[in-house]
């Protein structure tokens, strides 16, 4: 790690080095230069090139080449070109300049990365969206994902909480397995990374810098995705990172403070509600416990925190304008909400893209480089803080457990079943947990146009994405928390490492005759995971040793698992109106058994680019239509263990050892496995139109997608006797996804001055399981999942055939005449005088039909203006909080301490818990207003300095039925979350 | 194009280097021994059968939880111990439970269902351990120890373990026999995969079970000489009387009195005596001086840790205001008696009969709400303190060292008495006298409770057992023997869900065999009235 940071440090001192270097002296001269596309570096011909601040102006031939007089050190080039808009470029004292030119949304030549390659948006066949930075959400965001949170139809980000530097879940239709992972693969400029867990961070996307990204790209369906086929059945999400570009060194510097507010309370018992129902319902000894204070355990543990965000990045060109290069370092600081939580990241990246042999050979070198230091608040003073008595002070007049009051038994300690007081769990001095996460993505890619053979080049990749966590967690002795155990010492360290190589030809060819291009792509992949995990005994605070807790190993090797694939892909343009794709990939995983190993997965997509008929050539209505339809297979082996196929033992630890006599021996165990285990497989059929009108002004998308699994990966109950479990991971079982997206983009107004976009999309998606056992049998009850809080062992959720994962699973509740519950009467639905589990009945889902997206933005001269709304239909919660707190017993119990609880029991009065009652499933609908935004530029402020400033709120306003505080959690189970903040954000940003 | 075909060709012969690597693909788990490896020794087959026992003390690998056998059940409560006895007393009069888990209230409404998951943790628990014990004898076959080497005094002990293991496999068939009566079957000649195995019947498998101990028999240790915690042969002797006992009025495979007075005599002979104190067999040190366990499941606060077994029979039974120090551990809040327990000793208090272990304090006798710890008198007949006052080893005061006793000799001196009364002529009454008058001469400190020989009938040994065996898992299969269990003639707070006691529908002495279990393997029928 160490030499890592050496690395990173000393290139950056190199690469300024260059920088600096590059400044000389000039005098009256000619500028000569080469206008190019910044996606595809193919050249701009006739685009118009005036020197800012005189009449002198030329255009580019047909190399996009250009030569023009200037004179000073200070030039300044005003750049026109049709698709591309006009951009000003400063030339400074350069003599040679080349220009890559990005393209505007309506450019007919948009190129989109699609894996291992790019094409051309308008050939493209497949269900693939692109956003690009300009389009990105604004504001303080910690994490990449949240860039195009409600941005794009048919992709849901799902924020985890409000924690610092928490992460998302991340699903892209819905998701296709049902046991397997449904998260996306993620490729970091051609680095597919490993999206699991590092110890000790939060969430391993957090380790990327969002102000390092250029565009995400999503392909949605397998028609595109397949030709990552192994990994895609839930979509992939392509990010590619800013690129160092040719021209005079850049620098930009942005800034951002930003504010975090707890967006609301859980709705409990106040003090003297709590006191007068413990009067009222108390036995004489529950009373005698009441307090004399008046606590808000909330407004204890909850604060106002800040957080500052810097990035520095530096673009441009050494070497004479050879070497692009772009390094940026970025630095941010945040507190929690949650008193004492705190997230700190450094990142640094580094982009070099040389050409060499005459841009023959192009070589394309990515470091990524991120450290973050975390101090975990503990988020057990959330439920605490809702449970804990507010008739109790915050300190006891006592200096034991740091003096803060606790619930103590007949022997002074701790009560063994009580809840804890909620400020001492956020007090350091009890209580320190912290990590340090280091996290490296680098790949060098060589591109290079085979001699002799026009249109044929070779690519090779080769990368590496390493993690590493190491953290130490204690817990004082003196704690409430763990006194009997006289704390906690717990260091831990692990490591990651994913190394990949891929090689690919690409053919392309022009065949004027008959009217046709060919573009052809054949390559061969390996990617290998290695996992290292450091087991540590467990320790008491002051360091001894717990007994029985060293780890017992055999040391043979380390966990992992490898891919190895070959893949192919034909795009045939005619005419440039039909456009056919075929793509084939083959992969081995080394998670399946010998004769499952090797997954093949096709795809083929057609497209009719209807505008280019010439019956709608030259209308001025219909700029851009098109007519898609896709097809693709996928294979899914994320998810799941590594050796599920395999028989193997493995040992006990030293808590589970087994006497005999007076030896005690650690027990060894036959693992369950499934000696077929074999690739899932997906299959999708795919079917749009891209539209465009009035030049573009409307323009959007409507795309149907049926989606089947096949072979699922599914956890199912397994015949008692026949295997080492009663449930195995096997394949068996589908699933199927029906949907519907819509994209509008409407440019209401564009002139000189003004600028209205209105984005909006609208998913539908509906998966149902169609299968799940090998021998159907229609009187299953299907799986429990759903683990809720209360009991022990409780689930609220099914999977069953004919419903959508995850059903919630309930009793039907009998309300009174005044539309109260009544307690424990639910309605005997099979008719049978007894009320048990055969009575329980499907009801809602956790997940949405529908979800929105709405988004739009103005610009008025200088002035922009913006806002992201969210909205998720057809969600159902199951208020978790209310069933389990908000029933009496949970504010008196028999164990010695008084709980405070879900003020939902004054609607219910329930005396008992009722966890089954489908009065806790909730419409959990939801718009919410994700971002406002405003912007000034105020343009150039000193020589050479551009000022721009930015004001943000996120989490402005949530509007919704549901009851509990938020209707947004994934999964559907409401139970104490970290309360989602909102946020006032400044900011500035300077070029230079 | 000659040169394009060049790339090609070495394109195509970089691709069959590749392949060359697909060997790679192969990797093996870290942290973990394949049979070939794990049986080379007999310290591996030691560690098997250390599983083999451990799975019905624990619920997994990692203790206290995280790696648990079972799937599809809260970890913590899938252990076959707990299981087994809330099965055997939560659906009596000898104990209530005030929580509200899921399927948990239905053993006091006696309306379980095939969804039950208590009923299917503690099948798929059993069969589970069935299933460990069918890959040892596969892997102990003599052919596979000659195979790998293994000879000798190392090769005998290993034929020994063997037998102990088909002891603890034909346990848990009577275990299923007992309460689910026709559940699957798998023996050793069943391999391990996907396979759908076939249904027994509890005829068949009272057949299977005794035949499998009969055979065995000889390859036990001899009584009291095998390691504390492994089978000798009066453990075979033990369950084989406690099967013939219960062959006429339970499993209805005809009247074996005989052979139960028979094998229950085998046993006591085998060397064994009651402990001095009735106080002290539940304790955390009870695993030393003790001469009257004849097979336990052993627990140790720090080595041996879950969340079922006796750490939640101490736990489970200290609530209301009952202080943590009186059983050692504490405050679950669970589970107590009805009052039909307590009735049957002369006080409450223990003063008179010492088998009395209850607590009442501000424990009311009569139950008005199951889920308030206060109704009814709390149990403290496991306590993890030692017998000269100290506290057992678990420093956090959670886990137990309290080991089970799964057999002891004052239950075979009671199979001996029940079965001289319901007429076997292998045994005398005075025999079975003397035998009861020294369980009562424990209990009492004197012979003031002692009995006579008029006083032996099943009505009274039914109740003796209750007072010395209970909440040690006999109490349903005693009940049913009795006609005492579904019939309206014997009632218990609470006993079909109604305060006063109901009778319920015959077919509840039999247990559904789990709907997921139908579900996955088409071979299986359920249970008549389910």
């Amino acid at each position: 790690m160490t030499f890592n940071r050496l690395l990173a440090k000393s290139g950056v001192f190199t690469l300024l080095l260059l920088v600096f270097a590059l400044h000389g002296f000039s005098q009256d001269r000619t500028v000569t230069g080469r206008i190019t596309d910044n996606k595809d570096g193919s050249a701009i011909a006739n685009a118009s090139v005036i020197v800012k601040g005189t009449k002198t102006g030329t255009t580019t031939d047909a190399t996009g080449s250009f030569r023009i007089n200037v004179s000073g050190n200070d030039v300044v080039l005003i750049v026109n070109a049709v698709g591309y808009g006009r951009q000003e470029i400063t030339v400074g004292a350069l003599a040679q300049i080349d220009i890559p030119i990005t393209g505007t949304p309506a450019s007919s030549n948009e190129v989109v990365v699609v894996g291992y390659g790019t094409q051309r948006k308008k050939d493209l066949t497949g269900a693939v969206a692109t956003v690009s930075s300009k389009d990105f959400v604004k504001g303080a965001l910690q994490t990449p994902e949240q860039l195009i949170a409600g941005k794009v139809a048919g992709v849901q980000i799902t924020p985890n909480s409000g924690a610092p530097g928490s992460g998302s879940v991340i699903r892209i239709r819905g998701g296709a397995s049902l046991n397997a992972s449904n998260d996306p693969l993620i490729v970091i400029d051609g680095v597919p990374v490993d999206n699991g867990g590092i110890a000790g961070a939060s969430n391993p996307l957090n380790l990327i810098n969002p102000n390092d990204i250029e565009t995400f790209t999503i392909l949605k369906d397998p028609s595109a995705a397949a030709i990552y086929g192994s990994r895609a059945s839930n979509g992939v999400i392509l990010i590619t990172t800013k690129k160092g570009k040719k021209g005079q060194v850049k620098w930009n510097f942005g800034a951002q403070g930003f504010v975090q507010t707890p967006s609301g309370k859980v709705d409990i018992l106040n003090s003297e509600e709590f006191a007068s129902l413990i009067n009222e319902k108390g036995t004489a000894s529950q009373k005698a416990l009441l307090g004399k204070s008046s606590t808000d355990w909330q407004d204890e543990i909850y604060q106002n925190a800040f957080a500052q965000d810097l990035n520095l990045s530096v673009n441009g060109a050494a070497f004479n304008g050879k070497w692009p290069f772009r390094i940026s370092g970025g630095y941010l600081n945040q507190d929690g909400i949650l008193k004492s939580g705190n997230f700190q990241r450094m990142t640094g990246s580094i982009n070099l893209s040389p050409s060499f042999l005459n841009n023959k050979l192009k070589v394309d070198f990515n470091l990524k480089l991120a450290r973050t230091t975390n101090f975990f608040a503990d988020e057990g003073a959330i439920g605490n803080a809702v449970s804990f008595d507010p008739t109790k002070p915050v300190f006891s007049n006592s200096n034991r457990y740091g003096g803060y009051w606790e619930w103590l038994d007949n022997d002074g300690l701790p009560t063994l079943l009580s809840n804890r007081n909620p400020v001492a769990l956020l007090d350091t001095r009890l209580r320190d947990n912290q990590s340090e996460v280091f996290r490296s993505i680098g790949n060098i890619q060589v591109d290079y146009q085979i001699p002799f053979i026009k249109g044929l080049r070779a690519n090779a990749n080769v990368g590496y994405d390493f993690g590493s966590g190491r953290g130490l967690n204690t817990i004082s002795d003196s704690a409430a928390v763990n006194y009997r155990g006289q704390g906690s010492y717990s260091p831990y360290y692990s490591e990651r490492r994913n190394l990949l190589y891929d090689v690919y030809l690409n053919y392309v060819k022009d065949i004027k005759a008959i009217n046709s291009k060919i573009d052809f792509m054949v390559g061969h992949g390996r990617q290998d995971f290695t996992f290292y995990s450091y087991n540590h005994p467990g320790r008491r605070f002051n360091g001894d040793t717990i007994p029985g807790s060293l780890q017992e190993f055999i040391n043979n090797g380390n966990p992992g698992y490898l891919l190895i694939s070959y893949y192919s892909r034909l795009n045939y343009t005619l005419a440039n109106k039909y456009v056919l794709t075929l793509n084939a990939r083959t992969d081995g995983s080394s998670k399946y058994y010998t004769g499952g190993r090797w997954g093949f997965f096709p795809g083929g997509a057609l497209a009719w680019r209807v505008s280019e008929e010439n019956f709608l050539k030259n209308s001025k209505t219909v700029s851009d239509l098109k007519i898609r339809v896709g097809y693709g297979v996928t294979g899914q082996q994320d998810g799941i263990a590594f050796y599920g196929y395999l028989p193997s033992y493995g040992i006990s630890n030293n808590q589970a050892q087994y006497q005999f006599g007076n030896e005690f021996v650690n027990m060894f165990r036959p693992s369950a496995y499934f000696e077929q285990l074999r690739w899932e497989t997906t299959t999708n059929i795919n079917a749009a139109v891209d539209f465009g009108f009035a030049d573009n002004r409307i323009s959007g998308t409507v795309e149907a997608f049926i989606r089947k699994t096949k072979d699922l990966l599914s956890v199912v109950p397994v015949p008692a006797g026949a295997n080492f479990s009663n449930q195995l991971l096997k394949n068996v079982g589908n699933i199927e996804s029906k949907g519907l997206e819509l994209t509008l983009n409407l440019v209401p107004v564009r002139n000189d001055n003004v600028e209205w976009t209105i984005g909006a999309n609208f998913t539908y998606v509906v998966p149902e399981i169609t299968k799940l056992l090998d021998n159907p049998d229609p009187n299953f009850k299907g799986i429990p999942v759903g683990g809720i809080s209360g009991g022990t062992g409780n689930t609220i959720q099914r999977h069953l055939v004919g419903q959508q994962p995850s059903t919630f699973f309930v009793y039907k509740q009998v309300y009174d005449a005044n539309n109260k519950p009544i307690e424990g009467l639910y309605e005997d639905l099979n008719r049978d005088g007894i009320i048990n589990e055969n009575d329980l009945y499907l009801y809602r889902n956790p997940a949405a039909r529908y979800f929105l997206g709405l988004n739009s933005n103005i610009t008025v001269k200088r002035f922009t203006a913006g806002f992201v709304m969210r909205g998720n239909i057809g969600n159902y919660m199951y208020n978790n909080f209310a069933s389990n707190s908000g029933v009496l017993r949970a504010f008196i119990n028999p164990l010695g301490f008084l709980a405070n609880g879900s003020s939902d029991y004054l609607n219910t009065r329930f005396a008992n818990n009722q966890y089954f009652s489908d009065y806790y499933v909730q419409n959990a609908s939801f718009l919410r207003m994700d971002n406002i935004n405003i912007g000034y530029d105020a343009g150039e402020i000193a020589k050479g300095v551009r000022l721009r400033l930015s004001a943000n709120v996120q989490n402005a306003f949530i509007i919704t039925k549901y009851k509990g505080l938020d209707p947004e959690i994934f999964g559907g189970i409401d139970n104490n979350i970290y309360p989602r903040p909102r946020t006032f954000v400044f900011g500035v940003n300077l070029d230079f | 194009m000659k040169r394009f075909s060049i790339y090609l060709t070495s394109l195509v012969a970089g691709a069959l280097l590749f392949t060359a690597c697909h060997k790679d693909l192969d990797k093996l788990p870290p942290n973990t021994e394949t049979s070939g490896s794990l049986y080379a020794s007999e310290n591996g087959y030691l560690s098997v059968l250390a599983k083999v026992y451990g799975s019905m003390a624990l619920t997994g690998n990692v203790g206290p939880a995280g790696a648990g056998d079972v799937a599809g059940i809260d970890e913590g409560t899938s252990d076959f111990l707990r299981l087994f006895w809330k099965a055997q007393e939560l659906s009596t009069d000898e104990a209530v439970v005030a929580w509200n888990d899921p399927g948990i209230q239905d053993f006091h409404n006696m309306n379980w269902s095939s969804a039950n998951p208590m009923l299917k943790g503690l099948y798929y628990r059993s069969i589970y351990i069935i299933t460990l014990c069918n890959e040892f004898i596969r892997e102990s076959a003599p052919a596979k120890l000659a195979d790998r080497g293994i000879t000798g005094a190392a090769a005998d002990r290993i034929k020994q373990m063997s037998a102990e293991v088909r002891f603890v496999r034909a346990f848990q068939y009577w275990a299923l026999m007992d309460l689910y009566a026709n559940p699957t079957f798998i023996t050793e000649k069943d391999g391990v995969g996907s396979f759908l195995p076939a249904q027994t019947n509890r005829t068949a498998l009272f057949k299977y079970v005794e035949d499998e101990l009969k055979a065995i028999e000889n390859q036990l240790a001899a009584p009291r000489s095998a390691a504390y915690g492994r089978a000798d042969k009066s453990a075979a002797w033990a369950l084989l009387a406690r099967m013939y006992l219960n062959s006429d009025k339970v499993y209805g495979t005809g009247n074996k009195y005989n052979d139960a007075v028979t094998y229950a005599k085998k046993a006591i002979d085998g060397g064994y005596s009651l402990l001095s104190d009735y106080r002290w067999l539940m304790l955390a040190d009870n695993n030393t001086n003790n001469p009257e366990a004849i097979w336990t499941l052993n627990y140790d606060g720090i080595r041996t840790k879950n969340f079922g077994g006796t750490t939640f029979l101490v736990n489970a039974s200290v609530g209301g205001d009952m202080t943590s120090s009186v059983s050692g551990l504490g405050g679950w809040g669970g589970i107590r008696t009805t009052k039909n327990l307590p009735l049957l000793f002369p006080d409450f208090t223990g003063a008179i009969d010492k088998r009395a272990q209850f607590v009442q304090g501000s424990q009311q006798l009569e139950i008005e709400n199951i889920s308030e710890f206060k109704d009814g008198l709390a149990v403290i007949k496991y306590r993890n303190r030692t017998r000269n006052g100290g506290f057992g080893t678990d420093p956090e005061k959670t886990f137990s060292d309290i080991d089970f006793p799964v057999f002891r000799l004052a239950e075979m001196y009671l199979i001996y008495a029940e079965g001289v009364a319901r007429g076997a002529t292998t045994g005398t009454l005075s025999q079975a006298v003397t035998y009861v008058n020294s369980l009562r001469e424990r209990a009492y400190g004197n012979s003031l409770g002692n009995i006579q020989s008029v006083d032996i009938n099943a009505d009274f040994i039914l109740d003796e057992r209750a007072r010395e065996l209970y909440w040690e898992g006999h109490r349903r299969t005693d009940l049913i023997r009795n006609d005492k269990f579904v019939e309206g003639a014997y009632l218990w707070p609470w006993k079909g869900g109604v305060k006063n006691g109901t009778a319920v529908p015959s077919f509840r002495k039999i247990y559904p065999i789990p709907d997921s279990e139908i579900a996955s393997n088409p071979n299986i029928k359920q249970n008549t009235g389910y």
